[in-house]
């Protein structure tokens, strides 16, 4: 509105402050009738866009909701939402700081586990999302001089994320994903986790020893040289040739550039 | 660092495994392409929202919880008793001594 927009501005920003705070006095112009304070009132806003909120991370956080439980994940959720507001509109956006939230959460303490299980489900969803682009062709790798495949680098595609973990990430994310009832499974496994989406499914591996850091090279734009190093250096049992069929099989790239 | 690597892997043993896999990959593709499907847009995920006849009444929004130390429910409503961890090193279900209501 034109005609007063430092009373519009003012009022938005107190609405939005106590939105998520219920400590906090209402805003002084929501107000019922005959100036009434509207505290019941503003409370079911309150409540509409806390328990809104709340119900965005269950869809995106299933896995971590059913290890940890309704009541525990709601709790968590509650106090996630007042101390990371949604910055988009998007809600298919919210959550990425939840992870590391949880790594802070006193009652989720005997989970250490869960984060990473979460940073996967994050994972998942922002590859949903992601732009349609076609995986490399195995076309565009062989048409590389085989002099220069060794400086060659890789265009990653947006989908892609890779989350290393000390904790069985992948078999514990695999497992509560599903309704089905979750056995008994070694946490203690460390499990490194790469996310992609080649065409219109996304897919959730647990990598091969040595391969999260031959693609964490790649991701982070090193060479197909300095990355064979560094997974025969992480792992003994390190493949090359699996190592560069997992660029062709995961769709984790768009691109590969030989050196100039 | 480079050098190194070119001692290592030559152009040869990368091209080898370039072959290896692309043999390898045209049947993946091939799979693949068989399996495509549309793009549904729109369906299930985040953001409905609540009317005050459902979680509404409950009050999430207003609530103020108080965390008490001896909250194992919370662990036994999950599945988290599956996950094991050596020791019980931070899997303990006992409960915290601390924050219990006066």
């Amino acid at each position: 509105m034109p005609s007063a927009p430092d009373t519009q501005d003012l009022d938005a920003v107190s609405i939005r402050a106590a939105i998520l705070d219920p400590s906090r006095a209402n805003p002084p112009t929501v107000a019922g009738p005959r100036g009434k304070q509207a505290v019941k009132r503003f409370n079911v806003y309150r409540n509409n866009v806390t328990v809104s909120l709340i119900e965005a991370l269950v869809d995106i956080f299933p896995a971590v909701g059913r290890i940890a439980g309704p009541t525990l994940f709601r709790d968590m959720a509650r106090e996630f939402v007042r101390a990371h507001p949604p910055s988009s509109p998007l809600l298919f956006l919210y959550g990425h700081e939840f992870p590391t939230f949880i790594e802070t959460f006193e009652h989720a303490a005997r989970m250490p586990y869960l984060a990473d299980v979460a940073r996967v489900e994050r994972a998942w969803l922002t590859a949903y999302h992601a732009a349609d682009l076609e995986p490399l062709a195995p076309q565009a790798l062989a048409a590389i001089d085989p002099e220069h495949l060794g400086d060659a680098t890789f265009t990653t595609h947006p989908a892609t994320a890779l989350v290393r973990s000390s904790y069985a990430a992948f078999d514990i994310f695999d497992a509560n994903r599903t309704s089905d009832p979750v056995g008994k499974i070694d946490a203690s496994r460390p499990q490194n986790v790469l996310v992609t989406r080649p065409g219109t499914e996304v897919t959730v591996i647990a990598l091969p020893d040595g391969h999260e850091a031959f693609f964490e090279t790649l991701l982070s734009g090193g060479t197909l040289g300095e990355a064979a190093q560094a997974g025969m250096e992480a792992a003994g049992t390190f493949d090359i040739n699996d190592a560069i069929g997992g660029i062709l099989s995961t769709g984790a790239f768009i691109a590969a550039q030989a050196a100039n | 660092m480079s050098k190194a690597t070119k001692t290592v892997f030559s152009g040869a043993v990368l091209a080898g495994a370039v072959a290896a896999a692309i043999s390898g990959a045209q049947l993946v593709t091939a799979t693949d392409a068989a399996a495509a499907n549309v793009k549904c847009y729109g369906v299930a995920m985040a953001g409905q929202n609540d009317c005050a006849a459902g979680p509404g009444t409950t009050c999430q929004g207003t609530s103020k919880v108080d965390y008490q130390g001896n909250s194992w429910k919370y662990v036994e409503e999950g599945t988290c008793t599956s996950m094991e961890l050596p020791g019980g090193r931070m899997g303990s279900l006992e409960p915290l001594e601390r924050d219990m209501p006066a």
